[in-house]
């Protein structure tokens, strides 16, 4: 019979320790008027549910079609993305860049995990693990599989020739993608 | 929800907070996460989950300190009356903070 510490721990489950400092760091602020409980609630429901991946990719669609704004973009991030309200913290220093047929482009922060959160939201965990910081400079083509990405550059032409299905010579049909399951 | 626990988004929340209030500015902030980052990742392997916001409440707590508004002594008493409010409060009941 597996031990329930409901039974014999009538009182409240203990938070964790840094849960337990962040309540006390909380109370602290709250009592010297530098933090405004219901601020804090309106900046988790902002991060949460409003800024996101979402406004990265209406970028990038406007940057497909309209080949201004694409060459602005490229040209001045900072620029195209404060005028368009998406600058702000974390988003002071963005660059674009295009992958193209011959360039792939790969993020990483070796230093402290900087992400752009006004066009991407809060990062997830594995963008801030250390084993991507060393392993996204170090073996970068092994990271990238490991996502299921595998770049056409590096794929002799029988891999090449497994993408191109009979639908993508008639035009029915459009290859497969490098490293989706065939 | 992007936060793997409701302290990673409380401490993100009060950090942002706190910049807008304008007690530091964003690129100390950058600087003092850097920090604790770096002193974490020789100590050993960061996850990027609870380590990595364990690392964020300790760059909090270095310019609490250096702003003056609160020093770990206090911070280490507040949190020992949360562990006793959790202590005496029935299981299901709000826990609370006895009269300070």
């Amino acid at each position: 019979m597996p031990h329930d510490h409901h039974d014999d721990n009538p009182h409240s489950l203990l938070p964790s320790e840094p849960a337990l400092r962040v309540k006390a760091l909380e109370t602290i602020l709250a009592e010297k008027g530098l933090v405004d409980p219901a601020a804090l609630d309106a900046i988790i429901d902002l991060y949460a549910h409003e800024i996101g991946p979402q406004i990265g990719a209406s970028l990038v669609a406007k940057a497909w079609v309209d080949d201004g704004f694409r060459a602005g973009l490229l040209a001045d991030a900072n620029t195209v993305i404060t005028q368009l309200g998406h600058g702000g913290r974390q988003g002071e220093h963005v660059v674009v860049v295009e992958n193209s047929p011959d360039t792939h482009n790969m993020v990483v922060c070796t230093l402290c995990s900087c992400y752009p959160w006004p066009l991407l939201g809060i990062p997830p965990g594995w963008y801030k693990s250390d084993a991507y910081h060393a392993r996204a400079v170090r073996e970068p083509r092994a990271v990238l599989a490991e996502f299921g990405v595998t770049l056409a550059d590096g794929m002799d032409e029988a891999a090449l020739a497994a993408l191109v299905t009979r639908d993508s010579m008639i035009g029915t049909g459009l290859p497969r993608a490098p490293g989706a399951s065939t | 929800m992007p936060f793997a626990a409701p302290w990673h988004a409380a401490a993100f929340a009060m950090t942002v907070h706190l910049h807008e209030r304008g007690l530091f500015t964003w690129p100390d902030w950058a600087a003092a996460l850097g920090r604790a980052l770096a002193a974490d990742e020789k100590a050993g392997r960061l996850d990027g989950s609870d380590d990595y916001y364990r690392a964020w409440i300790a760059a909090l707590q270095e310019l609490l300190a250096a702003n003056g508004v609160a020093g770990a002594p206090e911070i280490e008493t507040v949190m020992k009356e949360w562990k006793a409010a959790y202590l005496a409060t029935p299981h299901g009941e709000p826990v609370r903070l006895a009269a300070r």
